[in-house]
C-alpha cells in the first residue's frame, strides 16, 4: 500500500517539475522578490516591510496559482489522457491514487515555496544587511501559507475528482477568494436574521479560514504570533485538508471512468 | 476453472439533465473464456465492447450480473495482479522516458525491486523498444506507443492479457508485429482477450469470437463454425461478356472484366445456374465455391439482426 | 464489494468527524483572533493605497470594512470597552473606499466623537470625518446636520454649529428643524428642547439601528426628565396648597390633580420617594437617564443599541394624558 503511494505521489512530483510552467512561474516569483528590493529603496524606512509584505504575497500567490492549475488537472487529466486506465488496472485503490496524487502535488508545493522562500529571505538579508529576532515570525508567516496550500491542493483534488478543469479552477479559484475573507462572512452570519441565518452560517463555517492563516502584514510589522494560534491552525488545517480528501475519495470511489 | 466468466453483466446509463432517460449501453452479457485461448471480441463501434472491458477492469461499475477472472470476482483487488490491459489508443505520461514508465508501472503491479530492472530490460527487448528506452515518451510515434502499451500490459507476467482495439491507427507492419506478439502470447500459455472491429484480424488470431452488437450478443463460437452458418457461394467465370437475364434472376452479381464475366451466387442455385450457361450456349471457364469470411458473416449477420430489431421496433 | 464499502465507510465517517474537528477548532481560532483581523488595520497607514489595491472592486472591499466597524462598535460598547482605537480607522478606510457611504459619517459622528464607553471621543477627528463627506458629497443635509450636531454635543462650539445647521439648511430637501434650530442656536443653546429637535432629527436622518437606537434612549431620557421635573412641580403645588407632604403620587390622584398615575416609558408607574422626589421604578432600563434616578445611582454597562431601538415602539406620551387641564 505506501509503496504504490510513494509511487504515485513521486509521479506526480516529477511530472510537476517536468512541467515547464511550474519554472516560469518560480521564476517570475523570484523577480519578484527582487523588485521588492528596488521598490523598497525608494522609502529607505520601509524597504524591510516592502520586502516581506511582497515577497511573502508573491510567494503566497504564485504558490496558490501553481496549486490551482497542477490541482485541477490531478485527475481529469489522466481520465483524459487514459493514463488512468493503466493504473487502475493494477492492484491499486482507488483511494491510493487520490492519497498519492495529494502527497505528490503537497510535496511539490512545499519544495516551490522552500525555493521562493530562499529568494525572500535573500532579499531580506540584502535589504537589512543581518537578520533579527523578529525575522523568524516570517517562517512561522511560511508555515502558515504552505498550510494554505494543503488546503487548496485538497480542495483542487476534491474538484478534479468530478468535474472539468474549467469548472474545478472556477470553483478552487473563488473558494480561495471567500476564504480570505471567512471572517467577514461569519460576522455577517452573526448579524444575519430569518431562515437565511442558517444557510450563511453553514457556508461561513465550511468555507476555508484562510483569514487566520494570512498575517503577511502583521509579521512585515514583527508582531508576534501566539503559539497557541499556531497550534489551532496547523490542527485546522489537517482536519479541513483531510475532510476534502475524503470528499475526493468518496466521489472517486463510485466514478464510472467512461 | 474458466480464465474469464462473465455471468449477466449489464450496464445502463441514466443520461439527461435530471438522469431520467436510460441508456441501455450492455444488455446482460453470458459469456466464459477457456484458459491458453485468444478469444476476440467482435462488433462495430458503439457495440458495447470497451464498456465490457471497463468493467471487467472495474473502471466503469455494473449496474446489474457479475464477473470472475481465475476464479476471483472482479472487485477482489488480487484478481488485478494476474491480468493487464491495454487501453484503446493511449497517450500515457508523455514526460517519462519509456523506461521510467515501466519502472512505475511495475511498481505499481508489486513487482519485486530485484526482478524490475531484468523485467524492464526483457519486455522492453521484446516489444523492440530497446534503443529508445531513454526517450520521452512525446517523442514516441504511434506504433512506438502501441508498443511500450504493450509492454506495461505484460511487464508483470499476467495470466491474462486484455487488448481494447489494439490494432487501431497502426500501419501493416505495426498489425503483424502485434499479431505476432499475441501468438506469441498464446504460445506462452497466456490467455488474450481482445476487442476489435477490424474482422480480417480477427480470423488470423482468435480461437473464438464473440460478436456484440447494439449492447447485445449475437453469436459465439470459433470462426470456422460461425462462418459455415452463413449460407456457401459459388463463383462462376465464363467467356464473353453476355450477362443472360436469367443468370441475373438468380441473384447473381455479375461483373465483366475484359472478356469474361465473374458471377457469385449462392450454393443453392449452382445447378440451375450451370443450365443458364449450357442453353445460352457460354462457354464456363471456371466453377469454385467461395469461402465466406467473418466479413460476409458479419455484414449478413447484423443485416438480419437489424431488419428483426426494426420489425420488433 | 467488501473491501470498496470498507473505503466507502471509512471515508464518510473520517469526513464527518474531520468536518466536526475543523469547526471546533475554527470556533477557538475565532476567538483567538477577535480583533486580530481588525488589528491589520492600523498597519494601513494609507487608505489610498488599500483603494488602489482593491482592484476597482471598491464598493465591496468599502461595505467589508463597514461592516467590521459595526461590529467592532456594537461589540465592544456592550462590554462597556473604554477606549475604541480602531473606530476612526475602519470608519476612515470605509469612507476613503466609497466616500458615498453617508451612513458611515453618521455613524462617526454618533459614536466617534463621544466620551467612552459611549463613543470613542475623537470629536476631531469625526469632524475630520464629516467634513470630508462634506467635501464628497456637498449636496447632501444629513452631512452639514452631522457636523453640526458634532459641534454643538460634544465641542460645545454653539456659533460652529449654528453655522453648519445654516449651511444645511439651504439644501433644498433639508429637514425642516435645520433652519429652526440655526435660528434658535442663540437662545436655547444648551436646553431640552434643542436637544429634543437634535436626536428627533438624527432619528430621522438614517436608518441605522444602532444610531436609531442611541436618539431613541436619549429621547426616552429627556421624556422623563420632562415628565419627572412636570411632576415635582405638581407635588410643590400640592405641598404649598394642602401643607402635607404626600407619601405617593395616589393621593394626587385622590386630590384630582392627577387623573391617574402616570406611566414612564418602559410602562411602569413613577414613584414619589421622600415626599419629593419622582422617580422611576427601573432607571436601569432607561440609559443616560439624568432626572428620576436615584440619587447616588451609578449608570450599568450600555445596553445593545439595536435592541433600544426595536425595544419601544414609540415615545408614548402618557404624561399629558393624564393630567388635569
Amino acid at each position: 500500500m505506501n509503496q504504490r503511494i510513494t509511487c504515485i505521489a513521486s509521479n506526480t512530483f516529477r511530472e510537476a517539475v517536468r512541467d515547464r510552467v511550474l519554472y516560469n512561474l518560480i521564476a517570475f516569483a523570484l523577480l519578484l522578490s527582487g523588485a521588492a528590493i528596488l521598490v523598497g529603496q525608494i522609502s529607505i524606512d520601509i524597504e524591510k516591510l516592502v520586502v516581506i509584505n511582497l515577497g511573502l504575497t508573491a510567494v503566497s500567490l504564485f504558490g496558490m496559482i501553481i496549486a490551482i492549475f497542477i490541482g485541477i488537472g490531478l485527475v481529469s487529466k489522466e481520465i483524459e489522457k487514459r493514463t488512468l486506465y493503466t493504473v487502475l488496472s493494477r492492484p491499486v485503490r482507488r483511494w491510493e491514487f487520490i492519497i498519492g496524487k495529494f502527497f505528490g502535488l503537497a510535496g511539490t508545493l512545499v519544495v516551490n515555496a522552500f525555493f521562493m522562500a530562499i529568494g525572500v529571505f535573500g532579499a531580506l538579508l540584502y535589504v537589512a544587511h543581518k537578520f533579527q529576532a523578529p525575522d523568524a515570525w516570517v517562517l512561522v508567516a511560511l508555515y502558515f501559507i504552505i498550510l494554505q496550500f494543503l488546503i487548496i491542493c485538497s480542495l483542487a483534488l476534491l474538484f478534479s475528482s468530478f468535474s472539468s478543469p474549467l469548472l474545478s479552477a472556477v470553483f478552487a479559484f473563488s473558494l480561495v477568494v471567500i476564504g480570505t475573507f471567512s471572517e467577514d462572512l461569519r460576522n455577517f452570519a452573526a448579524m444575519a436574521n430569518g431562515p437565511t441565518k442558517w444557510l450563511e452560517t453553514a457556508v461561513a463555517y465550511i468555507v476555508p479560514n484562510f483569514s487566520a492563516l494570512n498575517i503577511i502584514s502583521s509579521v512585515a510589522h514583527a508582531q508576534p504570533v501566539p503559539t497557541q494560534l499556531i497550534v489551532y491552525n496547523t490542527i485546522y488545517a489537517l482536519f479541513y485538508a483531510s475532510m476534502a480528501l475524503c470528499g475526493a475519495v468518496l466521489i472517486f470511489q463510485r466514478r464510472n471512468l467512461k | 476453472m474458466s480464465a474469464i466468466e462473465i455471468i449477466g453483466l449489464e450496464k445502463t446509463y441514466s443520461v439527461g439533465f435530471w438522469r431520467k432517460r436510460p441508456k441501455c449501453a450492455l444488455k446482460p452479457l453470458h459469456l466464459t473464456v477457456e484458459e491458453g485461448e485468444i478469444f476476440g471480441f467482435l462488433g462495430p463501434n458503439g457495440a458495447g465492447k470497451t464498456t465490457t472491458l471497463k468493467m471487467l477492469m472495474g473502471l466503469v461499475f455494473p449496474t446489474g450480473g457479475s464477473a470472475r477472472i481465475l476464479g476471483l470476482d472482479i472487485n477482489d483487488p488480487q484478481v488485478k495482479a494476474q491480468i493487464g490491459f491495454l487501453p484503446e489508443q493511449p497517450y500515457f505520461y508523455d514526460y517519462l522516458t519509456a523506461h521510467e514508465l515501466l519502472d512505475y508501472y511495475g511498481r505499481l503491479s508489486g513487482v519485486p525491486g530485484k526482478d524490475l530492472l531484468p523485467r524492464i530490460e526483457k519486455v522492453l527487448d521484446r516489444v523492440g523498444l530497446r534503443d529508445v528506452r531513454g526517450v520521452q515518451l512525446r517523442k514516441f510515434s504511434k506504433g512506438m506507443l502501441q508498443r511500450a502499451g504493450i509492454a506495461q500490459a505484460i511487464l508483470h507476467e499476467p495470466k491474462i492479457v486484455f487488448f481494447d482495439e489494439p490494432m487501431s491507427g497502426l500501419d501493416p507492419m505495426g498489425r503483424r508485429e502485434v499479431r505476432d506478439l499475441m501468438e506469441q502470447l498464446k504460445q506462452e500459455g497466456k490467455t488474450v482477450f481482445f476487442s476489435t472491429h477490424i474482422l480480417s484480424d480477427a480470423e488470423a488470431l482468435c480461437d473464438r469470437v464473440a460478436v456484440i452488437h447494439l449492447g447485445e450478443l449475437r453469436a459465439v463460437g470459433a470462426v470456422a463454425e460461425l462462418t459455415s452458418s452463413v449460407q456457401g457461394q459459388i463463383e462462376i467465370v465464363w467467356q464473353g461478356t453476355a450477362v443472360p437475364a436469367s443468370i441475373k434472376a438468380l441473384g447473381a452479381e455479375c461483373h465483366v472484366t475484359g472478356d469474361t464475366v465473374r458471377a457469385v451466387l449462392s450454393e443453392e442455385r449452382q445447378d440451375l445456374a450451370v443450365d443458364v450457361l449450357r442453353r445460352e450456349r457460354l462457354h464456363m471457364i471456371s466453377l469454385v465455391p467461395v469461402r465466406t469470411t467473418l466479413e460476409q458473416y458479419f455484414v449478413e449477420k447484423l443485416k438480419r439482426s437489424e431488419q428483426t430489431a426494426g420489425s420488433l421496433a | 464489494m467488501n473491501g470498496s464499502r470498507r473505503v466507502t465507510i471509512t471515508a464518510a465517517v473520517l469526513l464527518i468527524v474531520c468536518l466536526a474537528g475543523s469547526i471546533v477548532f475554527l470556533r477557538r481560532i475565532d476567538q483567538l483572533r477577535t480583533s486580530a483581523t481588525l488589528e491589520d488595520v492600523l498597519f494601513i497607514t494609507s487608505p489610498t493605497a488599500v483603494k488602489r489595491l482593491s482592484l476597482g472592486y471598491e464598493g465591496l472591499l468599502a461595505d467589508i470594512y463597514w461592516t467590521r466597524a459595526v461590529q467592532y462598535f456594537g461589540g465592544r460598547h456592550v462590554a462597556g470597552a473604554s477606549h475604541y482605537r480602531l473606530l476612526a480607522p475602519l470608519l476612515e478606510i470605509t469612507t476613503t473606499l466609497d466616500p458615498h457611504l453617508v451612513v458611515a459619517y453618521q455613524f462617526g459622528s454618533n459614536f466617534l466623537s463621544p466620551k467612552p464607553p459611549n463613543g470613542a471621543g475623537m470629536p476631531e477627528r469625526a469632524i475630520q470625518l464629516v467634513n470630508y463627506g462634506i467635501q464628497n458629497n456637498p449636496n447632501d443635509w444629513k452631512l452639514y446636520y452631522e457636523l453640526g450636531f458634532i459641534y454643538y454635543m460634544d465641542v460645545k462650539d454653539y456659533a460652529k454649529a449654528a453655522n453648519a445647521f445654516a449651511r444645511g439648511s439651504r439644501i433644498p430637501d433639508a429637514h425642516p428643524f435645520l433652519k429652526v434650530m440655526a435660528a434658535q442656536m442663540a437662545q436655547h443653546a444648551g436646553d431640552a428642547q434643542m436637544a429634543r429637535a437634535l436626536w428627533t432629527t438624527t432619528y430621522q436622518s438614517t436608518q441605522d439601528k444602532q444610531i436609531r437606537g442611541n436618539a431613541i434612549a436619549h429621547l426616552r431620557a429627556l421624556q422623563v426628565a420632562d415628565e419627572v421635573t412636570a411632576l415635582e412641580a405638581l407635588v410643590g403645588q400640592y405641598k404649598q396648597t394642602t401643607g402635607r407632604t404626600p407619601t405617593s403620587l395616589d393621593e394626587l390622584v385622590a386630590a384630582h390633580y392627577l387623573k391617574y398615575v402616570p406611566l414612564d416609558p418602559t410602562g411602569h408607574p413613577y414613584r414619589l420617594v421622600d415626599g419629593n422626589n419622582v422617580e422611576v421604578e427601573f432607571p436601569d432600563e432607561i440609559p443616560f437617564i439624568e432626572k428620576g434616578a436615584p440619587v447616588g445611582y451609578k449608570p450599568p454597562r450600555p445596553k445593545d443599541l439595536e435592541k433600544l431601538g426595536s425595544r419601544y415602539s414609540t415615545c408614548a406620551r402618557d404624561l399629558p394624558d393624564c393630567l388635569i387641564q
